[in-house]
């Protein structure tokens, strides 16, 4: 099935005995064998890549026509949208495609949860996973302070300053990244420089990412190895054609937000020049950040000798810390929730818990919204530090079936169908 | 000397392949040694990368402002500019002043007496930004909201300050932070 392939092309040929790059490619992308049960959850990987290479690329045009200067940026950005040619259509798929790519990432994060696909041997491949999502966070940041309205300016206002909750450290480490004693022209320029430098940080970590998935080939829904030839197919054109009809059903849905509803995803006020000395009447980070934003605001006591202000920023920081030890807290011996009948519904809880945290994010910080985003905070760390570990023992989980092909085809599969698998 | 003592190693070395206790011992010297002078080298290139992401010199220029106080009238603010920073100046009524006055001994977060907090009790001068994520808050305009405590109110997150902008509700650690200031005369006063 692996063997290695002979170049008839003579060009081919002689580059891939001196450089194997088209062997490297039949044997990663043609005949990697692939679980034949994935379903449609499993286009969400190959989707993001396709996001990052259009990021990059409208990227790429619109810095040659971006001004990083706070009395230039704004206007630049609408030079781009009314006198560049096509530059609203590049803008707007660049904006946008800030929104799509972390759609598609919390799809294929929630996938894995349900799936198992963090647990051994696949917690470096999760492992690099969250290290892509912090990267995407801050690439996402930097790169919203670029068009300099309101909220670009005070959202970097706001998140620089949660430097400031560090003891003693916390006020240098804040000049230091502005360059100054506020979010100046300094803060823009460098700000400028790291958004284009971090797509490529994040270009080599999914790299790193592709190479862990390959070593351990893909999870499916059934969350059992692939024990023969029989519960696999070639990646392509299996998979090829799986992940193209996905990729036409994201873009039409891609193309809806960037012909009909381009400022869905965004905030009116970013189209008010950046103003100093004028907090906007309610600031709001970008959808994507608002339920961390609102575990950041769910702190609003002190403990002990820690006051507020720094609990709250290690309480937003953890959230994300926290699924890096996820393949250690789950204790359960099953990977697929599809066999899990308690976790199963745990899992869409804490799907929901996100949702109303995003929901309390989003609105002023008042009344019963500040006990909501409390509990739902709550209940965030209680699924990863107390539900995953004791669920995972307490659980009775249902019989796995012998093998993917049995799952799938109703038992083709040459091994005994004698209960547990060994995850 | 220095070839000479190679010299030695290199034919020693040739005679026998296994190195003698010493010749271990100087080549983890010498391997320490390099990596450490790499290391300090290397140090020493990344502090001016480091060091050049903060205020620079003409950043740090802009360091004092002068305020004429003469139009403001009781109960009026207005807010100027220091170091990029908006400074919030308030004429403060005698009911603010007495409140204030009076929550000396309230529970506050971070114990400050108002008197401590002003040069003239009529004129309360403080950075206005909010110490705990760095938004302005409200307060300023009379049509603004002035939070609970009839003092300044930070939207973003829900502090109130009273009417001395000492931390009262909400998630800010500090008071607002008064700067460096001078009355030059009865009207008018130098930041910085």
């Amino acid at each position: 099935m692996s063997s290695a392939p002979q170049w008839k092309n003579p060009v081919i040929r002689w580059v891939d005995e001196r450089l194997p790059v088209f062997t490297y490619i039949d044997h990663e992308y043609n005949q990697f064998p692939v679980p034949k049960n994935l379903n449609y959850f499993w286009n969400f990987g190959a989707l993001a890549m396709i996001v990052l290479v259009t990021m990059v690329v409208t990227g790429i045009v619109l810095a040659m026509q971006y001004t990083p200067h706070v009395d230039y940026a704004f206007g630049s950005v609408e030079r781009i949208m009314r006198d560049v040619n096509y530059g609203w259509l590049i803008r707007y798929i660049h904006m946008n495609g800030g929104s799509m790519f972390f759609i598609i990432v919390y799809i294929h994060i929630f996938r894995g949860l349900y799936y198992g696909s963090y647990k051994s041997p696949r917690e470096l491949l999760w492992m690099l996973g969250v290290v892509i999502l912090l990267l995407m966070m801050a690439t996402a940041f930097l790169g919203y302070v670029l068009p300099w309205g309101q909220m670009s300016f005070w959202g970097a206002t706001v998140i620089t300053n949660l430097f400031s909750a560090l003891p003693i450290i916390g006020e240098p480490i804040v000049t230091w990244l502005w360059g100054g004693f506020a979010v100046d022209n300094a803060t823009l320029n460098r700000f400028f420089s790291l958004h284009y430098l971090m797509p490529f940080v994040l270009f080599a970590v999914v790299g790193l990412h592709v190479v862990a998935l390959h070593v351990t080939g893909s999870n499916n829904p059934t969350g059992i190895e692939i024990k023969g030839p029989q519960d696999s197919v070639p990646f392509n054109p299996y998979f090829t054609a799986k992940d193209s009809v996905g990729l036409g059903v994201f873009l039409i849905f891609f193309a809806y937000f960037v012909f009909f509803a381009p400022n869905f995803f965004g905030e009116v006020d970013n189209y008010i020049e950046a103003n100093p000395m004028q907090t906007p009447p309610h600031i709001v980070p970008e959808w994507y950040f608002l339920p961390f934003y609102a575990m950041l605001r769910a702190i609003t006591f002190d403990v002990f000798f820690i006051p507020a202000k720094l609990l709250g920023v290690m309480v937003m920081g953890a959230s994300i810390m926290i699924l890096f030890i996820v393949p250690w807290l789950d204790t359960s011996k099953v990977r697929s929730a599809r066999y899990r009948p308690v976790y199963k519904w745990l899992f869409w809880v804490l799907v929901i818990d996100c949702f109303v945290l995003g929901y309390v994010g989003a609105k002023p910080p008042e009344g019963v919204l500040v006990l909501m985003g409390q509990l739902g905070t709550a209940y965030y760390f209680l699924h990863f530090l107390v539900i995953m570990p004791i669920v995972g023992k307490l659980e009775t989980p249902l019989p796995l079936p012998a093998s993917i092909s049995e799952a799938v085809s109703g038992g083709s599969a040459n091994s005994s169908p004698s209960g547990m698998e060994k995850p | 000397m220095v070839n000479e003592i190679e010299g030695v190693g290199m034919s020693e070395a040739t005679q026998s392949p296994e190195s003698t206790e010493d010749d271990v011992d100087r080549r983890d010297f010498l391997v320490l040694a390099t990596a450490a002078v790499g290391a300090v080298g290397a140090a020493s290139f990344v502090w001016p990368l480091v060091d050049s992401m903060n205020p620079s010199a003409e950043v740090l220029a802009l360091s004092k402002i002068e305020v004429d106080l003469g139009p403001i009238e009781e109960g009026q603010s207005i807010t100027v500019v220091w170091q990029g920073k908006p400074v919030f100046i308030r004429r403060r009524t005698k009911v603010e002043i007495s409140a204030a006055v009076k929550d000396d001994g309230a529970d506050l977060r971070q114990k400050e007496k108002d008197a401590d907090r002003t040069q003239k009790p009529e004129w309360l001068v403080m950075i206005g930004i909010c110490t705990h994520l760095g938004c302005i808050p409200l307060g300023q305009k009379a049509v603004e909201t002035k939070g609970e405590y009839g003092g300044w109110f930070c939207p973003c997150h829900g502090s109130h300050y009273d009417t001395s902008g000492r931390i009262r509700k909400g998630p800010a650690p500090l008071n607002l932070e008064v700067p460096k200031y001078k009355f030059l005369d009865d009207k008018s006063i130098r930041i910085g």
